[in-house]
């Protein structure tokens, strides 16, 4: 029965993250990243790769010392740790995948700045053993890349025609139907695109909605 | 042995964490451990992507060859290989003891670099190297049809290398390829892509009296001196207006040049 349990536990800790707690649609954290490397899917991919094995490690490495963490340091050490978890992936990534790598630019290196990081390591790894903490770090990175793949993919789709470089709806250029929208390429883009997925999740699942204690003061203009 | 050794170790972690010692421990081994993780990540692939780089430069510079009109053919025709050679940028010819094989231990010594004076240094260097390698391609009659110039400048974000390809007439470009940049991705980092490069061909360097009167307009190119300038990269367009102008002045490659075009080469 504990058994059952805990293998619920540890689905719901992982699942959970992707819809009904999802870092980026829910919180909206780490969105800078999410909307700056989603031009096309194969920069998303490792963007989310790359964010995933970061996560994950730094909540595995937080969770092993978060008994002995001092109070007074505990966010530089977790910044410390994070920070260099993210200059071996970047390293990695210029060693390896020299392409990737200059197409992400510097937003690998801003994974340290990433809210999404931090607040999993500072709200969960620093209070869970570390199987559960990695378990969770893992899933939010899943839910982050989740809407790195769906914005990705629309935008490449939309803005080039294309998928992970592959040609998908005929371009008008080339005798097809299909006139890219350069918009989808630019920056406002990304913001119409997970503003709309925000609407449409939370028209959803209404629960998700903010409460009305979070809504702005009433001024006298705005309400009717 | 063993339970000696572990125990400073025991009685450390028994420590409360708000101890001052245990805090300044913690900080210690955290950055140590840290700090070993980079240093070892960056040491053992620094040998790869030094190679990723030199073979990404090597792919530039091909492709910038390739892109030239009529160069696919001569290249072919001419055995399909660039010549090299290292230049002496004071002297306005080739260097006589530098060899590309010993060209990074001679830049190693600061004595072959020029330390540039604030009125002398418009692309932002600080200081120029004495000795750069240059490629030639030549036609049938040996004479040169194609000349690639490294050439380096600051931008906004950082220093911009790039090469330049002037034609036969030593003042026409023929192409340009970036090499590497800094800039602001979207905005000064467009020079990357091929659709400005493309806006260098034709372009011309210098007037017929010899001043270098090339610039990265503001907005549209107008004349044969001019190249687009990209909006919102007004800082990187002053950069490479400033590269182009230092490089191919007195201070660059312009007394190389003057000998090239008076048959030295």
């Amino acid at each position: 029965m504990t058994e059952l349990h805990s293998r619920t536990g540890v689905w719901h800790t992982l699942t959970s993250p992707l819809v009904h707690q999802n870092p980026v649609i829910l919180q909206i954290l780490g969105i800078c990243s999410a909307l700056a490397v989603t031009t096309s899917m194969a920069t998303a991919l490792t963007m989310s790769a790359a964010l995933t094995v970061v996560l994950t490690l730094a909540a595995g490495l937080v969770s092993i010392i978060r008994g002995h963490i001092p109070e007074t340091i505990r966010l530089i050490v977790q910044i410390v740790i994070v920070a260099s978890l993210v200059i071996v992936i970047d390293q990695i990534l210029q060693a390896f995948f020299a392409e990737l790598s200059r197409a992400l630019s510097v937003y690998v290196g801003l994974i340290t700045t990433n809210c999404l990081v931090l607040g999993r390591t500072e709200a969960f790894a620093r209070h869970n053993p570390p199987l559960p903490a990695m378990i969770d770090a893992f899933g939010n990175g899943l839910g982050y890349s989740l809407v790195l793949i769906v914005i990705g993919s629309l935008r490449e789709l939309l803005g080039r025609g294309e998928l992970l470089g592959f040609a998908v709806l005929p371009l008008a250029d080339a005798g097809g139907w299909f006139t890219p929208l350069s918009l989808m390429l630019l920056a406002p883009s990304a913001f119409f695109l997970l503003g709309l997925l925000v609407w449409a999740v939370r028209t959803i699942l209404i629960e998700q909605s903010e409460p009305e204690e979070h809504a702005p003061p009433p001024r006298q203009e705005v309400t009717r | 042995m063993e339970e000696r050794s572990l125990n400073p170790w025991r009685r450390l972690l028994a420590l409360p964490n708000e101890s001052r010692f245990k805090t300044v421990v913690m900080a210690f081994l955290v950055s140590a451990i840290c700090g070993a993780l980079v240093s070892g990540a960056t040491v053992l692939l620094r040998p790869i992507q030094a190679a990723n780089r030199a073979a990404e430069e090597a792919a530039r510079i091909a492709a910038l060859v390739r892109g030239i009109p009529g160069m696919a053919s001569l290249l072919e025709t001419t055995g399909g290989a660039l010549s090299t050679v290292v230049v002496d940028l004071n002297r306005g010819r080739a260097a006589q003891t530098v060899t590309p094989a010993t060209l990074d231990a001679a830049l190693a010594d600061p004595a072959n670099w020029l330390v540039l004076d604030p009125a002398q240094d418009l692309a932002g260097l600080g200081q120029r190297p004495d000795f750069v390698q240059i490629f030639l391609l030549r036609d049938e009659d040996a004479r040169l049809s194609l000349v690639l110039l490294p050439v380096s400048g600051q931008g906004y974000g950082g220093q911009i290398d790039a090469i330049l390809a002037l034609g036969s007439d030593l003042n026409t470009v023929a192409g340009l390829a970036v090499t590497s940049q800094s800039e602001t991705p979207g905005l000064g980092g467009r020079i990357e892509e091929t659709a400005w490069q493309e806006g260098f061909a034709g372009t011309q360097m210098r007037d017929p009296s010899g001043t270098v009167r090339f610039r990265v307009a503001q907005g549209a190119a107008g004349g044969p001196y001019e190249v687009d300038g990209i909006t919102g990269a007004t800082r990187t367009g002053r950069g490479v207006t400033g590269m182009m102008r230092f490089w191919l002045g007195p201070d660059g490659y312009g007394p190389l040049l003057e000998a090239m075009a008076r048959g030295e080469f």
